[in-house]
C-alpha cells in the first residue's frame, strides 16, 4: 500500500485473458480489420484513403465524442443528427456569397444554434426531469422543423470560399481542416474528462446520482452541461459538413445519432452511465468508419453493410459484457 | 452428519486469491457463527454456498451429497437461502412483491395479489413487523428494508439459512424478534449461518463459532469453549485494549444551534446546541426521526419551521453543497444508496467531496490526490490491493470505511455520523472511535447517531433521545444508563398507541 500507484501493477499482473479481450476487444478488432482490408485491397492504406477515412471520422466523431459525455451521465441524446443538419443549414445561410458576411459569423450562427438546442435539452432533462430519450426526441423534431423552415427545404448553394475551407480545405496543403478541428476538440475533451473536477463529477453523477448529490455536487448543472457539449459538437459537425459539400442541404445528419450511439457503445461505455472511456469511443469511431470505407471499396451493397454493422455493434457489447466479473 | 460441509474452498477475484482453501461445517438445528475481520472472506465464502459466486476450487456437500451450485437458483432448490449483507431491494416494487419475487402465488396464470398480500401480512405478523405489504420498498427506511430482506429469507422455508450481518441496521427491538425466529427455525431443524461483528449477539445465538482470517481458517469452537477476549484475539491476531478510547475534553463554545426545527411527519420541534469538542449522541428507535433530522441538518431536505445557527449565524442549506461549503460532513447510514459511487474507484470516491483541494488552476493534481488517499486508506486500515480498484470490489466493512475516509478528507468543522460503524469489525471500530475522539479534541464537533447502546454510551458526552419524531430527553455522561435511555425512547410511543386506538374506534 506504500507505493504511489499500485493499481497499474495490479492491472498488468492480474488481467485474465477474458478481461484482456473485453478491454482491448474493439482495438484488436480494429487492427484485424485494417490488416484484412489491406490484404484484400492494398489501396485501403494509401495516403489519400487514410486521409479520407480520418476526415469522415472527424465529422462523425464529433457527434460520438459529445454523445460519450451524455451517455456517461446515464443519458442519451437523440437530437444530435437533427442539430447537425440544423446548424449546417443556418451557418450555410449566412455563408452564402450573396450575404457577404465574414465566415466567422456563419460559424457563430451554427454554433449558436447548437448552444440553444443543447441548453433546451439540458434544462428539460435536468431541471424539468423529462426522460432524456423523450426530451431529445422532441428537440430532434424541433430542430428538423427549424431546418426546413429556413429555406422551405431548398438547398443553399454558392458558399464563400473561406467558409468552404473549413470542410474541404487542407492546412499546409495536406492536412484536412476537419481533422485539425477534431484533434483540438479531442484534446479539450480529454482534459475536461480526465483532468478536471468537472469530468470526475460526470462519472459520479452517472454512477450514483444520489451519492453525487450528497457529496455536494451540483448534479443538475452537470447533467445540463453534457447536453450542451453534445449539441455544440454536433453543430460543429454540421458546419463542417455544409462547408465540405459546399452547400446547405436539409438532409444533413439524418440518422447520424444512431451511428454516434453505436460508436460510443462499441468503445465500451455503458448506457447505464458511470462507466466508460473516451479512447474507447475513438476506437469505436475508427472501427465503424474503416468498416464502411472498406466495405465500400469491396463493393459490398449498402443493405448488406447495414446488416454487418448491426452485428458488429452487438458483438462489441457482448465482449464488453464479459468484463462484468461476478 | 453435517447439513453442509464445505472443504478446501478457493476463490480469486481479478487474479488475487481471497479464499485459500477454507473449510466449514454446519449441523442441522444449530446456529454457526462465522467471524473475522473486514475482508477476511466471510461474505465471499457464503456467496459460494448461495450460488452468487462460482468458486474456483473445493467441494461443497449438502447432507452428505456433493452439490453442484452454479447459480442462486441451484442453491435455492437445494434449500439454501441467504440474507445478503448489501441490501438489494427492487425499489419500485412493494414489500410483498419483493418478498415473493420469482415465486408469487399464481391463479390461472396471473399473480394472485390477494393471496400475495395475505401471505405477506401473515409473515410480517409472525415477525412482529408493523408495515403495510403494499408500501413501495423505496419508501422504507434502511432498517425496515433489512427486516423485509430477513422476512424474505425466512419465507423460503429453506433448511439452510445464511444471515450476513442481518442486524447491521436494525435496533434492539427488531433484533429480539429476529432471535425468536431463529429459535423457532432451530427447533424445526434448520441450520443457520450467522455473520455479525456484534459480540454480544454472537454469544447469545451461536452454538458454534468459526473464525476466518485473511481467507483461511483460524479455528472452530463450541459455545462455552471461547470467551470474548479470546475470540477477538483470534480474529485480529493480537490483543485489543479498551474498546472505547474516550478521553475527557473541555467542551468549548457552541458551534451549532438548532431551534424548534420542524418538518411534518419527520421530526417536530427539535432544539439542541452542539459545542466544540463535544460528541453528541442521538438515539431513538427506528422511525423516531433521527436520520430525517440529520438529512435536514445537511440540506438533503429542508425544514418547514425553525432555524439553524452555525457559529452564531443563521444558515439555510438548500442542498448538501451548501452544507459542505459550510464545513459540515455527513457519513450517511445508507452506504450503497447515498454514500458511494460503486463503479468508481476507491481513490475517486474518497476525494469526491473534497476535490477542490486537489485542483490547481483548474486541473486535478493527481499525485497529490493519490498521496492523500493512500494516507487516508492506511490510517483507516482499508484492505485493498489498490486504490484504483472499483469500490464495489471491497468487502462491506471496508466500503463503510471508504465512506468515513471520504468525509474525513473534507476536514469539516462538524461531522455527522449516522451508524458509522455499521459492518465494521471490532478492531477497526476501536480505531475509528479513536479517530473520532482525536477529531473532536481538535475543537471540532461530532454528532453520533447510533443504534448500538454501548457505542452511543461509550462515545458520547451527552445523549439526546428522540421518540416518535419528538425530543424526549437528554442525559449527561454521568447519567447514562441503558434503562433510562430505553424509557425515553418509548416516552411518546405510549400516547401514539392511544391515538391509534382512538382512530380505530372511529
Ligand atoms: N466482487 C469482488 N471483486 C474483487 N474483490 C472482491 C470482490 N468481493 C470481495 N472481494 C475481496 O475479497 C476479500 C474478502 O471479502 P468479503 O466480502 O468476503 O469479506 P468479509 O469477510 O465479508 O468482510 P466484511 O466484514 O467487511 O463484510 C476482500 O479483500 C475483498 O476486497
Ligand atoms: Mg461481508
Amino acid at each position: 500500500m506504500s507505493q504511489l500507484d499500485p493499481g497499474v501493477q495490479i492491472k498488468r499482473r492480474t488481467m485474465s485473458r477474458r478481461q484482456f479481450v473485453s478491454t482491448f476487444g474493439s482495438l484488436i478488432g480494429l487492427i484485424l480489420l485494417i490488416i484484412i482490408m489491406y490484404a484484400l485491397k492494398p489501396n485501403f492504406l494509401s495516403t489519400s484513403n487514410i486521409r479520407n477515412i480520418l476526415r469522415i471520422s472527424s465529422i462523425n466523431g464529433l457527434l460520438a465524442v459529445g454523445m460519450t459525455f451524455v451517455v456517461l451521465t446515464g443519458g442519451i441524446d437523440l437530437s444530435v443528427g437533427a442539430v447537425m443538419g440544423c446548424a449546417g443549414m443556418y451557418s450555410a445561410y449566412f455563408a452564402q456569397t450573396s450575404m457577404n458576411k465574414h465566415w466567422m459569423v456563419a460559424v457563430l450562427v451554427g454554433v449558436g444554434m447548437g448552444l440553444i438546442i443543447g441548453t433546451f435539452n439540458g434544462v428539460c432533462v435536468s431541471y424539468f426531469r423529462v426522460p432524456p430519450f423523450v426530451g431529445t426526441l422532441g428537440s430532434m423534431s424541433i430542430a428538423k422543423g427549424l431546418t426546413f423552415l429556413l429555406t422551405d427545404a431548398k438547398p443553399i448553394p454558392s458558399l464563400s470560399t473561406e467558409f468552404k475551407f473549413l470542410g474541404g480545405g487542407n492546412i499546409g496543403g495536406w492536412l484536412p481542416t476537419a481533422i485539425v478541428i477534431m484533434l483540438v476538440v479531442l484534446a479539450i475533451c480529454f482534459t475536461l474528462l480526465y483532468k478536471t473536477r468537472y469530468g470526475r463529477y460526470i462519472f459520479a453523477v452517472g454512477g450514483n446520482l444520489n451519492a453525487a448529490h450528497v457529496s455536494g455536487i451540483n448534479t443538475k448543472r452537470i447533467i445540463c452541461s453534457v447536453y450542451i457539449i453534445s449539441s455544440v459538437l454536433a453543430a460543429l459537425a454540421g458546419i463542417i459538413t455544409s462547408a465540405r459539400v459546399t452547400s446547405g442541404v436539409t438532409s444533413t445528419g439524418d440518422g447520424y445519432e444512431t451511428n454516434a450511439i453505436a460508436m460510443v457503445v462499441i468503445g465500451g461505455t455503458s448506457l447505464a452511465g458511470g462507466r466508460g472511456r473516451l479512447w474507447g469511443t475513438i476506437i469505436g469511431i475508427l472501427l465503424l468508419q474503416c468498416l464502411t470505407n472498406g466495405l465500400d471499396m469491396l463493393g459490398v451493397n449498402t443493405y448488406y453493410q447495414m446488416i454487418i454493422k448491426g452485428f458488429v455493434v452487438i458483438g462489441a457489447v457482448m465482449l464488453d459484457g464479459l468484463n462484468a466479473e461476478d | 452428519m453435517s447439513l453442509v460441509e464445505m472443504s478446501g474452498i478457493r476463490k480469486s477475484f481479478y487474479g488475487v486469491e481471497v479464499l485459500h482453501g477454507v473449510n466449514f461445517q454446519l449441523k442441522a438445528g444449530t446456529v454457526h457463527a462465522l467471524m473475522g475481520e473486514n475482508g477476511a472472506g466471510k461474505s465471499t465464502l457464503m456467496k459460494a454456498l448461495a450460488g452468487v459466486h462460482r468458486f474456483d476450487g473445493g467441494v461443497i456437500k449438502i447432507q452428505g451429497k456433493p452439490a453442484d451450485i452454479y447459480s442462486p437458483s441451484d442453491a435455492r432448490s437445494l434449500g439454501v437461502a441467504m440474507i445478503q449483507q448489501e441490501l438489494s431491494p427492487v425499489e419500485e416494487l412493494s414489500v410483498a412483491e419483493n418478498i415473493f419475487l420469482g415465486r408469487e402465488p399464481v391463479k390461472m396464470g396471473f399473480v394472485d395479489y390477494k393471496q400475495l398480500y395475505r401471505q405477506t401480512e401473515k409473515l410480517l405478523d409472525s415477525l412482529n413487523l408493523n408495515m403495510n405489504p403494499r408500501t413501495k420498498m423505496k419508501a422504507l427506511p434502511m432498517a425496515e428494508q433489512q427486516m423485509v430482506e430477513i422476512a424474505k429469507a425466512i419465507s423460503q422455508n429453506a433448511h439452510i439459512v445464511i444471515m450476513d450481518e442481518p442486524t447491521s441496521s436494525i435496533t434492539n427491538r427488531e433484533v429480539e424478534s429476529l432471535f425468536r425466529m431463529i429459535a423457532d427455525m432451530k427447533a424445526r431443524g434448520t441450520g443457520i449461518i450467522y455473520i455479525s461483528h456484534k459480540m454480544d449477539e454472537i454469544f447469545r445465538v451461536a452454538d458454534e463459532i468459526t473464525v476466518l482470517r485473511d481467507g483461511g481458517n483460524v479455528g472452530t469452537w463450541k459455545k462455552g469453549e471461547i470467551d470474548t477476549e479470546q475470540l477477538i484475539c483470534s480474529m485480529v491476531g493480537r490483543e485489543l485494549k479498551s474498546q472505547f478510547p474516550k478521553v475527557e475534553v473541555t467542551i468549548g463554545e457552541p458551534i451549532l444551534e438548532v431551534r424548534n426545527l420542524t418538518l411534518a411527519h419527520q421530526y417536530e420541534d427539535i432544539s439542541f446546541t452542539l459545542h466544540r469538542g463535544e460528541i453528541l449522541g442521538f438515539v431513538g428507535l427506528i422511525g423516531s426521526g433521527r436520520t430525517e433530522l440529520m438529512n435536514s441538518l445537511f440540506g438533503i431536505t429542508q425544514p418547514e419551521k425553525g432555524k439553524i445557527l452555525l457559529e452564531g449565524e443563521e444558515v439555510t442549506f438548500k442542498s448538501p453543497r451548501d452544507a459542505v461549503t459550510h464545513g459540515i460532513a455527513y457519513v450517511t447510514e445508507d452506504r450503497k444508496g447515498k454514500g458511494l459511487v460503486l463503479p468508481m474507484s476507491i481513490c475517486h470516491n474518497t476525494t469526491l467531496p473534497s476535490l477542490r483541494k486537489f485542483t490547481k488552476s483548474g486541473l486535478l493534481q493527481r499525485r497529490a490526490e493519490g498521496n492523500a488517499v493512500t494516507r487516508q486508506v492506511s490510517s483507516l486500515n482499508i484492505k485493498t490491493a489498490s486504490t484504483l480498484l472499483p469500490v464495489k470490489s471491497l468487502s462491506g466493512g471496508n466500503q463503510q470505511k471508504v465512506v468515513l475516509a471520504k468525509w474525513m478528507m473534507t476536514e469539516p468543522k462538524i461531522i455527522i455520523f449516522d451508524e458509522p460503524t455499521r459492518g465494521i469489525d471490532v478492531g477497526s471500530k476501536a480505531e475509528i472511535y479513536k479517530i473520532m475522539c482525536d477529531y473532536a479534541a481538535q475543537g471540532n464537533a461530532v454528532i453520533l447517531v447510533s443504534s448500538e447502546m454501548p457505542e452511543a454510551m461509550g462515545m458520547s458526552d451527552r445523549i439526546l433521545v428522540l421518540s416518535n419524531h419528538r425530543f424526549s430527553g437528554e442525559l449527561r455522561r454521568s447519567e447514562f444508563s441503558e434503562e433510562a435511555i430505553v424509557q425515553m425512547q418509548f416516552k411518546h410511543m405510549i400516547s401514539r398507541r392511544n391515538d391509534d386506538d382512538r382512530s380505530d374506534v372511529k
